[in-house]
């Protein structure tokens, strides 16, 4: 098995997803299934490739240090599900252990 | 439980744990209701308490918001202060269907840097993905650097001029580009429910710099810091602000403890939430003796059960630190290669044009102060770390007055203090160095003593007339020589008592002919008179 049942449901964790266990099956069955046909390029010798850390073959793309306008606030927060006057509202976030 | 009656007032351990206290006082509050005794720890001072049994080791991860007017991928503005949300874009709120692109000037500086740290600078760089969900991260991913960071293997030289430590060099593991989160408050005392976020700061570019774990006291930390600041304000790349959130410092730190079975490691603490230095240094102190103490208590180390790493924010009002949340699986970013952003090449010619643009920097700048113009470094560690500026004033205010280490005196006693008690920068002190050169010839010549010359300075200041013009309005007068021997022939002829007494050896009798000739004359020199009486008692008498 390429992928195990507990490793999908750490990823779906990790992704905030939450899977039936019904769901959880279909994907581990799918997700080896994608890992296996990937596992297909193991077999190409790249002996002589040089790694290649992007797909696309540009480099040192740039942009001037330019301020440009951007949303006013009220388009900003258009589509929060909770905001006030100033802010978006969430759930507390809070940083200390109680 | 520990009832919290039983916890030192001070440093909140509990009053049987005494490793750095010897005497437990015990007290009642004044109020007569309260039945409940308190408890402080008598301590002692630091170097005794400190124990020799273990060392301390301490890595630093600071990051630094570079000095640009727009994001690190978008054209909003990075200004400090504006009112929440109204510095961003679709691309920066994380919107689909945006396209970063690299702020040119943001790379620049952080390559800077990273040359100006001494670090290797890859022909290659790439940015990647690190995911994670966190309110104040609107993509769920941070950009930052993964496996190809654009600096790598890198050092800053450290001294302590009081001699804390020996000079030495704290390791760069690595300086990369990285993009910054927004910002989340919660007003726990309001009591409200929900955390307001404000994405104002979201993609404004940090350079994240990560030290070697090479510190071994929270003094050479601080240290580490103010030199880091100092260099980084010497490039112009950052402002440095902690208040604003400009460089922000994490550290990491535990104890190496020898005992008969060989060295323990205690288990890492990453400390968070301290927002200046002498707050690190505080919080570093704490900790060391917080992690002796419960290894003391458990045996707890690092790898062993309950030795896994945590995190805790330093409490600056309570001076402790204490234990933060952290999500389990939060150590698990799955990096991967952004694929919205190119990589980006650097050539050797590139980094050796960038080497030889950052001038003068302050270690260098601190040896030729010495190595110039005479002074200890003590001075011109006090002075290089004013800020370019100031050096600039007293290099200039040294070539004319020509005397390096007065010229020293004077920058760091009375223009430092003029600076601070109106709380401005050189830029704005009123009198010019040439100008104060002119009053330093006079003191160095002897024609004026440092007290009178000091209040020239301050007529000077309060008046913004040259030096002669501020003598003048003090009614003082250089004294001449002739006049000055004229005055001590009479001194000496007047008082036969005193040069009896000086040839008897007692040349502390000298005094009293110091006090008269300057009830004659308040202008006189009394180094100058000492020298003449004592040389005419010696040939004449
Ligand atoms: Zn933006």
């Amino acid at each position: 098995m390429p992928i195990s049942r507990e490793e999908v449901e750490k990823v779906s964790l990790l992704g905030r997803l939450l899977l039936s266990p019904q769901e959880l099956e279909t994907m581990t069955g799918q997700l080896g299934q994608i890992l296996d046909y990937m596992g297909l390029l193991e077999e190409v010798d790249t002996g002589q490739v040089e790694p290649m850390a992007h797909a696309l073959d540009v480099s040192d793309v740039f942009r001037d240090d330019e301020v440009r306008p951007g949303l006013p606030r009220e388009e900003a927060l258009a589509n929060a599900p909770n905001r006030d006057d100033e802010c978006y509202l969430v759930p507390a976030v809070l940083g200390e252990l109680h | 439980m520990v009832r919290r009656s039983n916890l030192c007032q001070i440093c909140r351990f509990h009053r049987f744990q005494w490793a750095r206290h010897t005497v437990v006082l015990k007290y009642w509050l004044a109020r007569w209701w309260d039945t409940r005794p308190l408890y402080i720890h008598f301590s002692l001072p630091p170097q005794i308490a400190v124990s020799e049994s273990y060392i301390v080791v301490i890595g630093l991860e600071v990051h630094v918001q570079l000095d640009t007017r727009s994001k690190m991928f978008c054209g909003c503005s990075t200004e400090f202060g504006a009112p929440p949300n109204t510095q961003t874009c679709p691309l920066c709120i994380g919107m689909p269907g945006t396209l970063p692109v690299m702020n040119r000037r943001a790379f620049d500086l952080a390559l800077k840097t990273a040359v100006a740290l001494n670090c290797e600078i890859p022909r290659y760089t790439k940015w990647d993905r690190k995911q994670y969900y966190y309110p104040d991260l609107p993509k769920g991913y941070q950009i930052s650097q993964f496996d190809l960071p654009m600096s790598r293997n890198g050092y800053l030289p450290i001294s302590d001029t009081k001699g804390q430590f020996s000079p030495k060099r704290i390791g760069i593991i690595r300086a990369h580009l990285e993009e910054d989160a927004g910002k989340s408050m919660h007003d726990e005392a309001a009591g409200k429910a929900d955390s307001r976020i404000d994405l104002n700061r979201c993609g404004t570019p940090l350079l994240e710099i990560v030290s070697e774990p090479d510190m071994r006291s929270p003094a050479e930390a601080k240290a580490y810091l103010t030199e880091l600041k100092l260099l980084l304000n010497y490039l112009g790349v950052s402002d440095c602000n902690m208040q604003e959130g400009s460089l922000r410092v994490d550290a990491n730190i535990n104890l190496h403890i020898d005992t008969p079975e060989g060295t323990l490691a205690t288990p890492i603490v990453e400390v968070k939430n301290m927002n200046s230095f002498r707050a690190v240094e505080r919080a570093l102190t704490y900790e060391a003796q917080r992690q002796y103490e419960v290894w003391k208590e458990t045996g707890r180390v690092l790898g062993g059960p309950g030795g896994h790493k945590t995190t805790r924010g330093w409490d600056e009002d309570a001076q402790i630190t204490r234990e933060q949340r952290t999500k389990e699986e939060s150590s698990d970013y799955r990096y991967f290669p952004d694929p919205d952003l190119v990589p980006v090449t650097t050539t050797e010619e590139e980094v050796q044009r960038v080497r030889e643009s950052l001038g003068e920097l302050p270690a260098a700048l601190r040896v030729r102060l010495e190595q110039t113009y005479g002074i200890a470094p003590y001075d011109s560690d006090v002075l290089v770390n004013q800020g370019r500026p100031l050096v600039d004033y007293y290099v200039e205010l040294a070539e004319a007055c020509g005397d390096g280490r007065l010229a020293g005196n004077w920058v760091q006693q009375d223009v430092l203090r003029t600076l601070n008690e109106r709380q401005i920068a050189i830029a704005a002190f009123p009198v010019s160095a040439g100008a104060l050169a002119e009053l330093l010839k006079m003191v160095q010549a002897g024609k004026i003593t440092t007290s009178r010359g000091r209040e020239v300075l301050a007529e000077m200041l309060a008046s913004g007339t040259p030096a002669a013009e501020a003598m003048k309005a003090l009614g003082i007068e250089e004294v001449d020589e002739s006049a000055l021997e004229d005055l001590c022939r009479k001194l000496l002829q007047a008082n036969p008592e005193v040069v009896a007494e000086v040839k008897e050896g007692k040349t502390k009798a000298i005094g009293a002919l110091i006090g008269q000739a300057k009830k004659r004359n308040p202008n006189v020199n009394p180094g100058r008179v000492r020298e003449i009486c004592l040389h005419w008692i010696e040939k004449a008498y």
